[in-house]
């Protein structure tokens, strides 16, 4: 709960930040810009002006404290010692800067891709981003130069320029404790598993050594930042680098991030609660997709679009907060632009353009080639010289991320990989060299796939392949590659049973299942799923493949699944659905109104060679017919008997388990 | 007679060859076949009502027979055999109460026929249902056996023929005949105008802002949702195309036209949708005795979605579509499979499809017409007359068809 709701409160209230500021801060604020990230950080927390009880554990993120609470409130937080004013600023040692760290190591766990996501999100809505910036900016200063005003965001910035060199990234997580810049950059530089090793009170000698290096590197990061800020572009270092093209990078980081539903781990790291466990739920926890009714922000991520797309005249009220463009416009447009300087890497913008032709589908296949798009582009990445591996990675891969999205949303299960990818991503020990790293990744990507994908598959048959016995009759829906292998490798076995194939318009994608089905030689019995009831009393198993399984035991897979398994739990047969366990996802939809995909209207009303059905011909553009072409819809749990998965078969309330442990395997391991 | 049966045969192949589409066409010119053949049947001086049941009755099965799951055409050779005998009933008692009153016969017949109001021979259907009808008060009352009504209701051909002989037997034939011909007519009336009838009720059942859910095309669907919408109410429509006939484009195009908000889905999408629609409104096939709703295809799952989410599920359906018989596995055996050539492109998979060689092939496709909704789930039946449960349907079925006519075929045709 918290965590979803923490993003957005901390995107609207600029207003908030206003009303808090009069009260609370009057004579220290005229001294420096360090309220400025108190309000923007707490602002999901109105009564902010009430400093003390601010800090209760939930909302006040230890790091915020060491910046704005110990300059305005000098008792609040007993623990720890307080600089008497922000006049002191500048005169803070690393040791300040080390004891603002202590509640990132308080939580090892937090990682930078978590954070990076994190702020890549934040900075991408809109009105937030540029208060953010503002904050960054006018803070620094307030360190090394003592503006006057802190609130003259504009201006600050513009004087400020030179000192803030700090990425977007690394701004949002470590933003409160901008004291001294030299610590935050050590901070930052350093990131969460430097800070891991090194002890709490050990002293800034043992540390500078390698600090050195780090500094210098944020040096002229900051250096290059600074310039480009200077420059009036806003780009921050990461996503200015590979969205260079478009007028609004800053935000295009963000609302990638943002649009990527499952990529980014959910982190108030920022606000890093006191507690383990809380931190840990939260960071779990997914955060809000876009939703497209949300015109302003709908309005940005249109500007920093890469694929120009237009939007579908027609549109189901009911749908409003879901994507629906025009389909096959923009692809001609697309494929010239192929060879043309872009920031997304030529195998990434191949997938991509099979995504939006169509040509690549099916939740495997779509993953699959996602990252070995992925692995072809860490191939060919070379680190800019003043930039680390992993941020500048992560930002990368959110850039990617962000255009495979504009081609097609991204499914459940590529949500889980790209995940997997930035969280191995920010795990790069820094001390490989950048091709050791490189390998690393590109072997991890490659290990994802066999592990989760392949083997997972096979597991999966082998399990399923036992529920077969000779004479049945098994019902399948659409084309599943799971259940399909389920289905050769129990022919192969020998077993002697037939298979219902069942299919519906638009996609027909059942023929294709059946034409395969049938050149092994199984036999087939092909229907509709109007059908479904009259085919049912036939079958005795059902066997169906998933897009994904949420936590509540709901199915996610392609529109017509529910109808079947609902027939089928009618008739008494069992329901097996066949799904990795790497499309689990701890999201939990009730209906499949909230979250779903739009197909492309147009097929619906036309019916491939039956030239009789012309009814709505020259009615498509008519204000009162609308077409809806949904892609996914969500089967309840109870339609499901059994879930057959790479760890087992499990029953659809086994599905939060398998979520929780799966994802220890691999996000820890 | 030659002509007739020329014109029969026609009308029995075009029922072979499915090429009446809809049970409301069917039923038309099933009745207006019936009234030609009545008013041809040249008609003996005796026993007139038995000879029309009889040659009704011989059409009629032709015509059952020759598309057995148009249960439409059944319930009108059923309609028809009923208004024969109703104003065969009616003529007779008039008769009788003549015959009572001018010879003053103290008859027990006479007695009991007299109770009996003469006014017409839908009010006189009542004794024709004796079985159905407890006995009449009076009847109790005056202690008179009323096994004594029902033999003569019964079998009025037969029995009529006795009475009829004292009658003006010119007047007679000639008004029997003229009755059951203006009592067709009627019925075609009926045929012709029950989604009329029903559309009135449409503002009774849809509120500001419905959202209703139909699946393929029904003219009476149609019908209900416009006679809503020139009432003023504004809803949105959800029609599921219907695959593989696609009459939801038909329908959509319809409202369309006619200035609904229309949405047309894909018949997967059903269960994804039903959660936001306040009402499913489909046609039906034909209505059982026993509730139960001969659908197009894809209706049975519609209606277990609209029931896993309290949707009601209402059936449109004039009383022509209500059948008098209890169905035994119907959506096995009053289903019909329709080519493959729907489903599958032709030349598509001709390399397994069996095409009778004998030979057992790899590929069967199955596309059947009908789906078979149980009683209970269906919420409510709106037929010309009104709204009805589905447990009602049994009562409503007695209105309209005599309890010896259920079955036509097997009946011999001597009577």
């Amino acid at each position: 709960m918290e965590p979803r709701r923490a993003p957005r409160t901390v995107i609207d209230p600029k207003v908030r930040q206003v009303g808090f500021f009069a009260p609370g801060a009057p004579p220290e604020r005229a001294v420096s810009g360090p309220p400025a990230p108190i309000a923007s950080s707490s602002s999901s927390s109105p009564p902010v002006s009430d400093l003390s009880p601010s800090l209760s554990p939930v909302m006040i993120p230890p790091p915020r404290h060491s910046s704005a609470d110990n300059a305005l409130l000098p008792s609040s937080s007993s623990s720890r010692p307080v600089p008497a004013s922000p006049l002191r600023q500048d005169s803070l040692t690393p040791a300040s800067g080390r004891r603002y760290s202590k509640p990132s190591e308080f939580f090892p766990a937090m990682s930078l891709t978590a954070s990076s996501s994190y702020a890549g999100r934040m900075v991408g809505n809109a009105e937030f981003s540029d208060d953010l910036r503002g904050n960054m900016v006018t803070v620094v200063p307030a360190a090394s130069s003592f503006p006057s005003g802190g609130f003259d965001l504009t201006a600050v910035k513009a004087s400020s320029v030179p000192a803030s060199g700090l990425t977007t990234v690394s701004v949002v997580k470590m933003m409160p404790p901008v004291y001294d810049p030299e610590t935050i950059v050590e901070k930052v530089g350093g990131s969460v598993e430097v800070q891991n090793d090194r002890p709490e009170s050990s002293k800034p000698l043992k540390e500078k050594t390698s600090k050195a290096e780090r500094r210098a590197l944020q040096e002229a990061q900051r250096a290059a930042k600074a310039a480009a800020k200077a420059e009036g572009s806003k780009v921050p270092a990461s996503s200015g680098a590979v969205m260079g093209a478009n007028a609004k990078p800053t935000k295009a980081t963000k609302s990638h991030s943002q649009k990527n539903d499952s990529a980014t781990v959910a982190g108030s790291e920022k606000r890093g609660g006191d507690r383990l466990s809380e931190k840990d739920r939260k960071k779990d926890a997914p955060h809000p997709r876009m939703q497209y009714d949300d015109k302003i922000r709908v309005e940005k991520a249109k500007r920093r679009a890469v694929v120009k797309q237009t939007e579908a005249r027609n549109r189901v009220e009911l749908f409003r907060h879901l994507p629906q463009y025009e389909h096959g416009t923009q692809l001609p447009d697309l494929e010239s632009k192929f060879f043309q300087l872009d920031p997304v890497h030529p195998a990434v913008y191949k997938v991509g353009l099979q995504y939006l032709s169509g040509s690549i589908s099916g939740g495997n296949a779509r993953c699959i080639a996602m990252l070995e798009a992925f692995r072809e582009a860490i191939k060919d990445y070379s680190t800019p010289s003043e930039k680390t591996l992993s941020r500048d990675l992560t930002a990368k891969i959110n850039s990617y991320v962000s255009f495979l999205i504009e081609c097609r949303p991204l499914s459940i299960s590529m949500g889980n990989a790209i995940r997997f990818l930035k969280s191995r991503i920010a795990k790069v020990p820094l001390t490989l060299s950048e091709s050791e790293a490189k390998a690393l990744l590109q072997s991890d990507i490659e290990h994802f796939i066999n592990e989760k994908i392949i083997l997972a598959d096979n597991v999966i048959v082998n399990h399923a392949v036992t529920k077969i016995k000779d004479g049945d009759v098994l019902l399948t829906y659409g084309s599943s590659s799971a259940v399909e292998m389920i289905l050769l490798h129990a022919h192969e076995l020998g077993k002697q049973f037939r298979v219902v194939v069942v299919d519906s318009r638009p996609k027909l994608e059942g023929k294709l299942l059946l034409r395969r089905l049938v050149g092994k030689g199984l036999s087939c019995t092909y229907t509709n799923i109007n059908a479904i009831s009259y085919i049912m009393r036939e079958v005795t198993q059902v066997f169906l493949g998933a897009s994904s399984v949420l936590s509540n035991g709901t199915v996610y897979s392609r529109v017509g699944t529910a109808c079947v398994a609902m027939v089928a739990h009618e008739f008494r047969v069992p329901v097996l659905v066949c799904c990795e366990a790497y499309k689990f996802h701890e999201r939990v939809l009730l209906d499949s109104i909230c979250s779903n995909e739009l197909g492309d209207p147009d097929v619906i009303s036309e019916v491939p060679g039956r030239d009789d059905i012309n009814y709505l011909d020259g009615l498509t553009n008519s204000e009162n017919l609308q077409l809806l072409n949904l892609i996914y819809d969500a089967t309840p749990s109870d339609y499901v008997s059994m879930i057959v998965t790479d760890y087992g078969m499990v029953p659809p309330t086994s599905v939060p388990v398998i979520v929780r442990e799966y994802r220890r395997e691999h996000v820890w391991v | 007679m030659p002509d007739v049966q020329a014109l029969v045969n026609d009308f029995l192949n075009k029922l072979k060859k499915r090429k009446i589409e809809g049970s409301r066409a069917t039923a038309r010119q099933t009745a207006e076949m019936l009234r030609l053949v009545i008013s041809q049947q040249r008609s003996p001086y005796t026993n007139q009502a038995g000879t029309l049941i009889d040659a009704v009755r011989a059409v009629g099965e032709q015509l059952i027979a020759a598309n057995p799951l148009e249960l439409a055409v059944g319930n009108i050779v059923r309609r028809i055999l009923h208004i024969i005998r109703e104003e065969d009933l009616s003529l007779t008692t008039a008769a009788i109460a003549g015959l009572g009153l001018s010879a003053g016969s103290d008859d027990e017949d006479d007695t009991d026929q007299d109770i009996h109001p003469v006014l017409s021979g839908a009010s006189l259907a009542a004794a024709a249902r004796s079985t159905l009808r407890p006995p009449s008060l009076q009847t109790l009352l005056e202690d008179v056996p009323d096994s004594a009504a029902i033999p003569h209701t019964s079998s009025s051909g037969c029995d009529s023929e006795g009475k009829s002989k004292s009658a003006d037997r010119s007047s007679r034939t000639w008004k029997l005949k003229h009755d059951v011909i203006e009592a067709v007519n009627e019925l075609i009336q009926d045929i012709a105008t029950c989604h009329e009838q029903i559309a009135e009720q449409a503002v009774e059942h849809i509120h500001q802002n419905e959202v209703i859910l139909t699946l393929g095309s029904s003219r009476t669907v149609l019908e209900f949702l416009c006679a809503a919408k020139e009432k003023q109410r504004s809803f949105r429509v959800f029609v599921a195309e219907g695959a593989p006939r696609y009459q939801g484009h038909l329908l959509a195009k319809e409202l369309v036209t006619r200035g609904l908000q229309t949405t047309l889905i894909t018949d997967s999408a059903v269960f994804a949708m039903i959660s936001r629609v306040n009402m499913v409104i489909v046609g039906a096939h034909a209505v059982m005795a026993n509730g139960g709703v001969i659908a197009p295809v894809g209706l049975n799952m519609v209606a277990l979605a609209a029931q896993r989410h309290a949707v009601p599920f209402v059936v449109l359906a004039g009383s022509h579509k209500l059948c008098p018989l209890y169905p035994h596995n119907p959506a096995v055996l009053l289903n019909e499979l329709r080519s493959p050539s729907e489903l599958l492109d032709f030349g598509e998979f001709s390399d397994c499809l069996d095409f009778g060689s004998g030979t057992s092939s790899l590929l069967h496709v199955v596309n059947p017409t009908f789906d078979y909704v149980p009683p209970k789930l269906v919420s409510l039946f709106i037929t010309d007359t009104g709204g009805h449960n589905p447990s009602y349907m049994y009562r409503l079925i007695a209105d309209y068809y005599s309890a010896d006519d259920l079955v036509v075929q097997q009946r011999p045709t001597g009577n």
